[in-house]
């Protein structure tokens, strides 16, 4: 019964929540610029537009074009499935998910930049070459901090991982974990086309990554996008919450908002950090993201000595 | 008293900061290194136990060890203090406030280094000779020497930190022992055979490279080349004959540490190898060398591996690697200075534009070649009697291979070596050089002879006071095979 | 009491890691200072019965490490005027590495050394000698100046860290001497820098090459 409660909330969470995130960074960035902004519920809006409208599709794409906003959809609505929230299991979950979680993320990835390949324009292929490379390197700072967390909660199921066992841990191991959260914190801006590795708001195609990928896509395609995009962001910031916030007070009617609570922090802390740091510069990405993998690393080397 | 041997430097050095006449100042140096030499000797003769000067609570001593080198560099100093005016009123147009203070200064740490019983005063004093004698590099304010002086004191700060953070490990391992954290040189002896190993290991290996940095064994040496090829005649004798010794003096005093405490195999077996490998990286360069400036800091690069390599084959050898200590300096005395007058004749100080020296400044050629052969090994100079004492040590305890490369070593540098000095030498000057109205004259040559007199004095006699003092010396730190 | 600066021994080890990977001169005078403040405040989770002197010592060492000499630093920086370092010899990446695995041979080594009874399970020993390692490694592959006397600075920064084992027994002359030597150093390899500039027009080592063989 218990658990049904919990899968139920876990599932509209997800479902609702995402696009509530992108409107607070949206909106912190604003303050910061001393603007009013666009509304909280903007991408709510603006995902309502989308649906509306008509699609076009250029004839030198294939199927793959069509598939790629609906893989990465598909992918992101499964993996946030497989990510504890507020001391509960996840929904699905058993031995090994974490391969299974950032493998997910990796199809959806893959189906993008395809989809952005698809296309002919050398514009996306350079999106998708530089997107891919990045997420090349921030892919082993995601796995040293899983191993950091299977090691000290010694299974290798997310929900036990990031859960309520984490919060001892933090006395003990405090070093490693810390590590660990700030390599996280960085992989979440690489994986979400943050700043400082890229602007969501630039115009400039020579600039961008991410946006050129999806460039070329309209209305509802669009649409999946920007919400499977809000799904990963949320998955990643579900996963940083968990590690930073391992509070269990017993009481669910508690744990749950704690957890958008913190949710909310997290959007707040990404749209300062986009607004004080200055985007790094193309051939520096690669040093920064050996540094995050680096962290997770010595808080590896922390446990094992 | 020992006070007042690191004091009265400093003061004159004060005194000669102060003084505003370009033309007086040079004449400050000799007087405070005549005054020097006599405090050093009035110390050498004090009634009563040698062993009790002392001050600071044990942090400065006297010891045997300490007199060779203390006495050793007085004499040095003086001699060197003698061509300063000369040196100084030839180049009058440089202001040299900045060099004869920082000569005194220079002076004053090199004392405190000798006369150092704490291994963390002795690291202060080392660092402060090394800046103090980083300005006397850049005497002549150009680029060249600025280069010099860049690596000179990059390279010796980073030789001495390691050195600061080798002695903080010998600190730990007596720390580690569960005794008291000391840095007191005459403690740690005492209880060096409770000290725990590894960190003795390290922190020798650490002490060692840092202060080998200081004396220039390969392969630390990198710096040498370029900062006595740019230096002063008088610069280079300073660094070449009394800085580098000091820094052989704090190895001596680890080295003594190692061996209280039974590790003295592993330090010995490092000695010999750094010994033979400055050796061989120095015969090497030296073939070819056109720049004869720079053919004598590899010389010196030599000659401070025939120091450790004399430690470490041990017994009768440290008697020799001690008197080689003098004969050595006395020795880069003569070629140094020589050299710079050469250079001054020439204005130029490789082998394509030096020619004939022999002709051109007949005393400063003679002595450069003379010198030449003293530093090889030639009898009756006393590099020779040094030299032969170690070789026969060598065969003596059975260990052939090190003689057989020491000996082969030395002919390669004497080849090379010679190469370059008979070029210098002999041959015609160009025309052009003699427009140069440079001579010889007695402010620049009567030091020179000095240093050869005292080199051939040494050859042929060794004073018996200086030798009971050398086999004193020798006794305090003899290893037993 | 040690086992509580791991977390400080942790910052400080990153900080090693921006100041090789960064090549805005700027960062890494600011990455140096506030390791050196971090390092200035060590002592007082080393030994807190400290008293008087370690005060003194803890305050020294703060402002000399964290605002003199950086300030000095900046000035240098901005009468060269230069504000990157273009092309080391090793490039950023492959320094990271380099560096990383320098600390992990550290992190190794110090097993091999036993540390006293109340030294144990500290991240000293392995944080001094991965500082030490990344101050050597900066001091040898830049070539800018300025560069190479922050390297030269975490090499001090590293030797500090060890000496804080020593806190309590080690003398307080010698640290003092170390400080002050530390900054004469410094400061003449400062004069040098603006003597460099003046007959270089720039600060760059690379103009340094003429003696050689």
């Amino acid at each position: 019964m218990n658990t049904m409660i919990h899968n139920t909330i876990h599932i509209l969470l997800a479902l609702m929540m995402p696009p509530l995130l992108l409107g607070i960074i949206a909106k912190t960035k604003a303050l910061f610029a001393g603007r009013v902004g666009p509304p909280l519920l903007q991408p709510y809006y603006d995902l309502v537009k989308l649906v509306q409208k008509g699609s076009v599709f250029s004839s030198t794409t294939t199927w793959v074009f069509r598939a790629g906003p609906v893989v990465g959809l598909m992918t992101a609505a499964l993996a946030v499935l497989l990510i504890p929230l507020a001391n509960s299991s996840a929904p699905i979950t058993f031995t090994g998910d974490l391969i299974l979680l950032a493998y997910l993320l990796g199809l959806g990835r893959f189906f993008t930049a395809t989809a952005a390949l698809d296309t002919g324009s050398s514009f996306e292929g350079m999106g998708a070459a530089r997107e891919v490379t990045f997420a090349c390197l921030a892919e082993p700072a995601l796995f040293l901090g899983l191993l950091v967390l299977a090691k000290l909660s010694g299974s290798l199921q997310l929900s036990t991982m990031l859960g309520s066992s984490l919060g001892p841990h933090w006395m003990t191991a405090g070093a490693s974990l810390a590590l660990v959260l700030l390599s996280w914190f960085i992989v979440l801006l690489v994986e979400n086309s943050r700043i400082p590795f890229d602007d969501p708001n630039t115009h400039l195609e020579l600039t961008m990554i991410h946006e050129v990928m999806v460039l070329d896509h309209g209305g509802p395609a669009f649409g999946m996008i920007l919400y499977g995009a809000a799904l990963k962001l949320f998955v990643f910031g579900a996963m940083i919450v968990r590690l930073a916030f391992p509070l269990a007070t017993g009481y669910p009617w508690l744990d749950w908002p704690i957890f958008v609570g913190g949710m909310l922090v997290v959007a707040v802390v990404i749209g300062v950090v986009e607004s004080t740091i200055a985007r790094l510069r193309l051939t520096h990405v690669p040093v920064l993201l050996v540094g995050a993998c680096l962290l997770s690393a010595f808080g590896i080397v922390l446990l094992v000595r | 008293m020992i006070y007042l041997l690191i004091l009265f430097p400093l003061t004159m050095a004060a005194v000669t900061f102060a003084l505003p006449s370009n033309r007086w100042r040079p004449w400050l140096v000799p007087v405070a290194a005549l005054g020097h030499l006599g405090l050093v000797v009035a110390v050498f003769f004090q009634p009563g136990d040698g062993a009790a000067v002392s001050g600071l609570g044990g942090w400065l001593m006297l010891d045997p060890l300490g007199k060779v080198v203390l006495g050793f560099l007085s004499v040095l100093f003086f001699l060197c203090s003698l061509y300063a005016p000369g040196y100084l009123a030839l180049r009058s147009d440089r202001p040299n406030r900045v060099f004869c203070v920082n000569l005194l200064v220079v002076l004053a740490m090199m004392t405190l280094v000798t006369l150092s019983h704490h291994l963390g005063l002795m690291w202060v004093a080392m660092e402060a000779t090394t800046l103090a004698s980083a300005p006397l590099l850049y005497f002549n304010h150009n680029a060249r020497s600025l280069e010099a002086t860049w690596k000179y004191l990059l390279i010796g700060s980073v030789g001495i930190a390691l050195a600061l953070f080798g002695s903080f490990f010998l600190a730990y391992s007596s720390l580690k022992a569960g005794l008291e954290s000391t840095l007191l040189f005459d403690q740690l002896v005492q209880v060096a055979p409770k000290l725990s190993p590894q960190w003795l290991h390290a922190a020798f290996v650490l002490l060692f490279i840092g202060y080998g940095t200081k004396m220039g064994l390969a392969p630390m040496h990198t710096w040498k080349p370029d900062a006595y090829g740019e230096a002063p005649g008088i610069v280079g004798t300073l660094l070449a004959g009394g800085v580098t010794s000091c820094a052989f003096l704090a190895i001596l005093r680890v080295w003594q540490i190692c061996r209280a405490g039974a590790e003295a195999g592993f330090a010995r077996e490092i000695m010999i190898f750094m010994g033979l490998l400055s050796m061989a990286v120095a015969a090497v360069f030296m073939v070819r060398q056109r720049d004869f400036k720079r053919m004598l800091a590899y010389s010196s690069v030599e000659h401070m591996g025939i120091l450790v390599l004399g430690v470490g084959i041990g017994g009768p050898a440290v008697y020799g690697a001690l008197l080689h200590l003098i004969n050595n300096g006395l020795t880069k005395g003569v070629l140094f200075l020589s050299a710079g007058n050469i250079h001054r004749a020439y204005g130029s100080k490789v082998t394509d534009d030096v020619r004939g020296a022999i002709q051109r400044v007949p005393l400063s050629g003679a002595l450069f070649l003379a010198g030449f052969l003293a530093i090889t090994g030639s009898p009756p100079f006393g590099p020779f009697v040094s030299e032969f004492t170690i070789v026969n040590a060598a065969v003596g305890s059975g260990q052939f291979l090190a003689a057989g490369l020491f000996l082969l070593l030395l002919g390669i540098a004497f080849i090379g070596m010679g190469a370059t000095v008979l070029a210098v030498v002999q041959g015609n000057p160009a025309d052009h050089t003699t427009d140069n109205d440079y001579h010889d004259s007695i402010a620049t040559s009567a030091p020179v002879l000095l240093f050869m007199a005292l080199v051939l004095l040494l050859g042929l006699y060794v004073p018996p006071p200086l030798e009971s003092l050398l086999r004193e010396a020798a006794a305090f730190l003899a290893v037993k095979r | 009491m040690v086992q509580l600066l791991d977390p400080l021994l942790i910052v400080a080890l990153a900080l090693n890691f921006v100041a090789l990977g960064v090549s805005r001169i700027r960062a890494v005078i600011n990455a140096v200072a506030l390791q050196g403040i971090l390092l200035g405040i060590m002592p007082l989770f080393v030994h807190p019965e400290i008293g008087l002197r370690g005060i003194l010592l803890v305050v020294v060492t703060i402002g000399l490490k964290g605002f003199v000499i950086p300030r000095f630093l900046t000035h240098a920086m901005r009468e060269a005027n230069i504000q990157h370092e273009v092309k080391p010899v090793v490039n950023f990446m492959s320094s990271l590495l380099l560096g990383a695995v320098g600390t992990g041979l550290a992190v190794v080594f110090s097993y091999t050394l036993p540390l006293a009874d109340e030294h144990t399970d500290s991240l000293l020993v392995p944080a001094s000698l991965s500082t030490v390692w990344t101050g050597f490694l900066m001091l040898t592959t830049r070539q800018k100046a300025i560069m190479q006397v922050l390297g030269y600075l975490l090499l001090e920064n590293g030797i500090f860290l060890f000496g804080l084992l020593l806190l309590e027994a080690m003398p307080f002359l010698v640290e003092v001497g170390v400080l002050l030597d530390l900054f004469t150093g410094v400061f003449v390899m400062g004069i040098i820098i603006y003597h460099i500039n003046r007959e270089f027009a720039s600060i760059s080592t690379e103009h340094l090459t003429e003696l050689k063989e």
